[in-house]
């Protein structure tokens, strides 16, 4: 026996109400407002409306997540992001915002329990698209860091680029989410090896690089507005072997930080 | 009533970071950016490209980049799709102001949206839900444009709905219904007419019915797109509005019928999913040209 959907929204402002109360709900009956013309019954005709909500949502997520979808497999994908969307269905109209919360969703999702970097790789993704919808923003460059340089180097903090975003993983995320995204052949993954990913949009193409170890607390600490003595403090602290040199000349190419001062937070 | 993105301008005395060119007499096809290569190459001169608005409600990157590039070679049309304003819920002034901004940003020639709503409460459904016509319902949603109008200081085109059932408590036609929006409102209309043939097959009735009792004096713009058929509880034939398909025969017979009354009105042909490579949507468009374009030679003869 099915479930009565709302039938308590009276009043010719409250269709709104009586139509959506079923729409992500297949358990409960087409609500009575509706029907068909000419005496027909509105009940696939509601069903329509029903699938499009669902179908499409689905399709959103599909399309922010492409690598999770092919290390799933279309099916399994469908059938996640089918609780997800009934769960959390999207609370703004721009759907390149939807699934924020996909990857902790992903975590408590019981049949992905064997794919532990699942998560991760969604995360990646997720922080993909928001770098690619961004803010546009000249990245530092090589001179503006050299004309900054002075004796107190060590005191520079740096403005992130809209765009930077830095995932940390204790699973080989970065080298799945690439083997995943392209869609080319990849030979054996060790899943286990902890990898952090950089996240930039320096012009137009959204770039994803594995940090070397320490380089996420390196930069981790240079976006929360600490200076580069800090930072550095930080990455050698996880990382004895941490390469100040180069990680510096790999964020400046990466097009992480828009401009570098001495001083206060930036 | 047309809308003239030059003429508005002009009364505006505002500085344009794009060309004006005009739209009238136009075809058009829904812009997709995996066509932007394609569409450079041809250097077709008249054509206009049609924008789904929310798709470029990022703050920057590579859409805003691509449409800067079409709106620097073509007019375009910016077809809100989230507003709701057939719902009867307020309007999201986020929302709002972010459709605000991107008619200031890029200059559109037409803008546009739907009777109809996908937002209620917090949650965003993502489909054009319809809504029942009375008299409670018409005073919200000419409320709703009269808003979105004051916002963007322009009219817009409201977009006929494609439906698959009814309401109850509806007591006033859609034709009524949409008529008396445009007289209170003074927005344009965008008249789909695949719309008209979908909900004419799902309600019944007629299309030429529908389209002759329609306000056409009003409309700006038209729609012509492809649909999906299902079938009804009853086994009967019942279409699905899905953008996916080239425009069926039947409603190529409707649009001449619509032109020979309201003369060549820019016109749309839109395709969102199962995307075709650029020369079928190109060949689509080239189609309603020469319609135009036929039209438009009938009408200097006849005068």
């Amino acid at each position: 026996m099915p479930l009565e959907s709302s039938q308590r929204d009276v009043g010719p402002l409250r269709y709104a109400a009586a139509f959506s109360s079923a729409l992500m709900t297949p358990d409960l009956k087409t609500p009575s407002l509706v029907i068909g013309p000419n005496g027909k019954s509105g009940t696939k005709r509601y069903n329509v409306y029903r699938n499009n909500v669902t179908v499409s949502l689905i399709d959103a997520l599909a399309a922010v997540f492409p690598a999770v979808q092919r290390i799933t497999g279309v099916e399994f994908f469908r059938a996640m992001a089918r609780f997800y969307v009934r769960e959390t269905p999207p609370r703004s109209p721009l759907l390149f915002e939807y699934g924020h919360g996909f990857p902790e969703f992903i975590e408590r999702y019981q049949y992905a329990s064997q794919m532990p970097w699942l998560a991760d790789v969604a995360r990646i993704e997720r922080s993909w698209l928001d770098a690619y919808h961004a803010a546009d923003a000249d990245p530092l460059s090589a001179d503006d860091l050299a004309d900054a340089l002075s004796e107190r180097l060590a005191d520079l903090r740096f403005a992130p680029h809209p765009a930077t975003r830095v995932i940390r993983s204790r699973f080989a995320a970065v080298t799945i989410f690439a083997a995943n995204r392209t869609g080319s052949p990849f030979g054996e993954i060790n899943a286990a090896e902890p990898e952090d990913a950089l996240i930039t949009r320096p012009k137009y193409d959204v770039v994803v690089r594995r940090l070397p170890p320490g380089g996420a607390a390196f930069l981790l600490a240079l976006l929360a507005g600490r200076p580069l003595r800090a930072a550095v403090a930080s990455a050698l602290d996880v990382a004895p072997s941490f390469d100040i040199a180069a990680s510096i000349a790999g964020m400046i190419e990466a097009g992480a930080f828009v401009s570098a001062r001495i001083g206060g937070p930036p | 009533m047309r809308q003239d993105f030059a003429a508005h301008v002009e009364s505006e005395a505002h500085t344009l970071r794009f060309p004006a060119y005009p739209v009238a007499g136009l075809a058009g096809a829904s812009f997709k950016p995996e066509h932007l290569p394609s569409i450079l190459a041809d250097r077709e001169r008249r054509r206009f490209f049609e924008v789904h608005a929310e798709n470029y409600m990022g703050a920057g990157g590579p859409p805003h980049r691509s449409l800067e590039i079409i709106r620097r070679e073509y007019p375009v049309s910016l077809h809100g799709v989230c507003m709701s304003i057939g719902g009867p819920g307020a309007l999201d002034k986020a929302h709002l102001e972010r459709f605000r901004r991107l008619v200031e940003r890029h200059e559109p020639a037409l803008v546009s949206e739907h009777l109809a709503w996908s937002t209620h409460e917090t949650a965003y459904f993502n489909d054009l839900l319809p809504l029942p016509y009375n008299a409670a319902t018409l005073g919200k949603v000419c409320a709703h444009i009269d808003e979105v109008q004051e916002a963007i200081r322009r009219p817009i085109l409201l977009e006929n709905p494609s439906t698959y059932l009814a309401f109850r408590d509806s007591t006033i036609s859609e034709t009524d219904f949409i008529r008396t929006i445009a007289k209170r409102t003074g927005c344009g209309l965008l008249l789909d007419v695949n719309n008209v043939f979908v909900s004419a097959t799902n309600h019944g009735f007629s299309a030429i019915d529908y389209l002759s009792d329609f306000p056409l004096s009003h409309v700006g713009e038209i729609h012509l797109a492809g649909h999906a058929e299902q079938s009804d509880d009853e086994g009967e034939p019942l279409l699905i509005d899905s953008h996916d398909a080239p425009v069926v025969d039947d409603v190529w017979e409707l649009y001449e019928f619509v032109l020979s009354s309201v003369g060549a009105i820019p016109t749309l042909i839109e395709w969102d999913s199962n995307l075709p490579e650029w020369p079928i949507l190109k060949a689509e468009a080239t189609a309603a040209q020469a319609i135009l374009d036929r039209r438009a030679r009938g009408q200097s003869d006849a005068a």
